[in-house]
């Protein structure tokens, strides 16, 4: 009477696919990725070749990837100066960009993690941080400067102190709204503190540290070129700042795409981390994890 | 061996302590005994299991444990919530494992052995290595039943397990829990709303009267074990489904309207 039908699993059969309709369809996706970026292009491209502005004022897109590179190989010389430098000068902004990373993201996983755990550590710092985290980092380069000198440590310390307290903020959040009766079932199950903190607290509040983490490198990024242009004489930030001083604005434009480039990547990266470590975070909204 | 004596116990919030959730709250539960507790909402039968746990301390009183005061939540009183307590990033092997994985559990047994045994008596080995989130509501609730069990503690503390259940699947939860309790004959205190599911799984069931939460009557029920889902229709199970019914809306009315009243 209740037995299953004979075909208790029906497939739904999609339209099939052709070639010719899949290939279309794909013609179709990549136009409308494609279509804003190139317009731009042409137009840029037009617009500086046409005579509208000098071409040293805006250089086209031609020039600009022309002299990038030279930049990277060191093969045209139309860099001049510049000429291959560019490995050199990226990977000074790289590491910099993740000294200041790690000391700020360490320290702000620390005090976010004290600071939700306890009123005590809360009260304590809490309202320091508060103050603090409303002075842009920006406006802390002159005493950075005074305080270490020229060289990579101003960097750092600003990168750090950008870092910091985003990380600090969200890791607070995150402990915060972590699920009490999780915490609570692991006290019944005769957790110690190390243990509740190392394997309840902290995958608990990782998805919000990682938001903070995030946030954390779009700023670090900012800020290595505000240092690199004020206190450092290496980094792609200089190279920016040294080639407005000799009026190259296709260097200029060349840097600032690496600067974009290598934002973006690194964002990727943290992106890709966190897919990794919250595979099981996989939320059903709107937008899906991220 | 796990008893429990429950001696004379109040339990007040507030600044103050001018809300009373309990009142000189006396009970014993004896080794192996099912012991339901229920009452209408608000009666203050969570915060006497909490206080069991040992998650909160009573204001006066004092509640034994095998003749030890209890100070704080142990691996000898497992707590299953109504709230199933699975870590959403561990698989429900790692949940089930997590308990034998602390120091405190160390001397228990092989993790991996025990989850396995855990995962094949529960039914969850084809899920295995599925998240929480993957999972029904039932599997998941057996999943935290699982993981409480796998710390073997003598004593099981369940608030309200299948409150958030659909009706069958709560009824095929009881019959799942039954089992398990005559296989491992632990003390078990039930905290429910449902006053069938109260009577269905009890040895004894504790009426419990709200504004203060007071015991109103303790219930023996003579059904006779194994249970059966046929005894819901036995004319013993209606007589106490009745007189049961009968206490708990009489004190809820009461409660309401005193509330009202104040």
């Amino acid at each position: 009477m209740c037995a299953a039908p004979a075909d208790a699993n029906p497939t739904y059969h999609k339209r099939a696919a052709t070639p010719l309709f899949a290939g279309w369809r794909r013609a179709a996706l990549m136009l409308q990725y494609a279509a804003f970026p190139v317009l731009v292009l042409i137009l840029w491209q037009v617009f500086s070749s046409v005579g509208f502005v000098r071409r040293n004022v805006l250089p086209p897109p031609s020039d600009v990837i022309a002299v990038w590179y030279d930049l990277v190989t060191g093969a045209t010389d139309v860099a001049a100066r510049y000429s291959g430098t560019w490995l050199d000068h990226a990977w000074a902004s790289i590491w910099r960009v993740f000294a200041g990373f790690a000391w700020g993201v360490s320290l702000g996983i620390f005090f976010g993690l004290i600071i939700g755990l306890s009123r005590i550590m809360e009260r304590v710092f809490d309202p320091t941080i508060q103050v603090m985290r409303n002075i842009p980092v920006t406006a802390w380069v002159p005493l950075s400067l005074v305080f270490f000198g020229i060289g990579n440590a101003p960097a750092i310390f600003l990168i750090g102190l950008g870092a910091f307290f985003p990380t600090v903020v969200n890791t607070t959040h995150g402990v915060r709204q972590m699920n009490l009766t999780l915490y609570k079932a692991a006290q019944m199950m005769g957790a110690s503190e190390g243990e509740l903190t190392r394997r309840v607290i902290l995958p608990a509040a990782l998805p919000s540290i990682l938001t903070g983490v995030r946030l954390s490198m779009g700023i670090a990024w900012v800020l290595v070129v505000v240092a690199e242009i004020l206190a450092v004489r290496s980094g792609l930030g200089y190279l920016l700042n040294d080639a407005y001083l000799f009026y190259r604005n296709d260097v200029v434009i060349a840097a600032m795409l690496s600067i974009g480039l290598l934002g973006f990547l690194s964002d990727r990266l943290v992106v890709l981390v966190r897919h990794y470590l919250l595979a099981w975070n996989v939320k059903e909204t709107f937008g899906g994890q991220d | 061996m796990a008893r429990i004596d429950v001696r004379n116990v109040s339990k007040a919030f507030g600044a103050g302590g001018h809300v009373v959730a309990l009142a000189g709250i006396n009970v014993v539960i004896a080794d192996r005994e099912l012991v339901t507790l229920v009452g209408a909402s608000g009666c203050g039968k969570s915060t006497l299991l909490n206080l069991i746990a040992g998650f909160e301390q009573p204001t006066s009183g004092e509640i034994l444990v095998d003749g030890v005061p209890v100070s704080r939540p142990g691996p000898d009183r497992g707590v299953v919530f109504q709230q199933t307590a699975l870590f959403p990033w561990l698989s429900v092997e790692d949940n089930i494992a997590f308990g034998l994985t602390l120091k405190a559990n160390r001397h228990k047994g092989s993790p991996q052995a025990v989850t396995n045994r855990m995962l094949e008596r529960t039914g969850l080995l084809p899920v295995r290595s599925r998240r929480p989130s993957e999972l029904s509501g039932g599997m998941r609730q057996r999943a935290a039943i699982a993981s409480v069990l796998a710390i073997n503690p003598s004593i099981l503390l369940m608030d309200e397990p299948f409150g958030a259940l659909d009706s069958l699947t709560r009824s095929i939860m009881q019959d799942f829990l039954l089992e398990i309790w005559e296989e491992e004959r632990k003390s078990v205190l039930l905290v429910t709303h449902d006053i069938d599911e109260a009577i269905y799984l009890a040895d004894r069931t504790v009426v419990m009267t709200a504004q203060p939460g007071r015991i109103c009557e303790v219930i023996d029920v003579d059904l006779p074990r194994p249970r059966r889902y046929a005894m819901h229709s036995d004319p013993r199970f209606i007589a106490l489904r009745e007189r049961v019914t009968a206490l708990v809306r009489n004190e809820a009315i009461r409660a309401m309207s005193a509330a009202q009243a104040a």
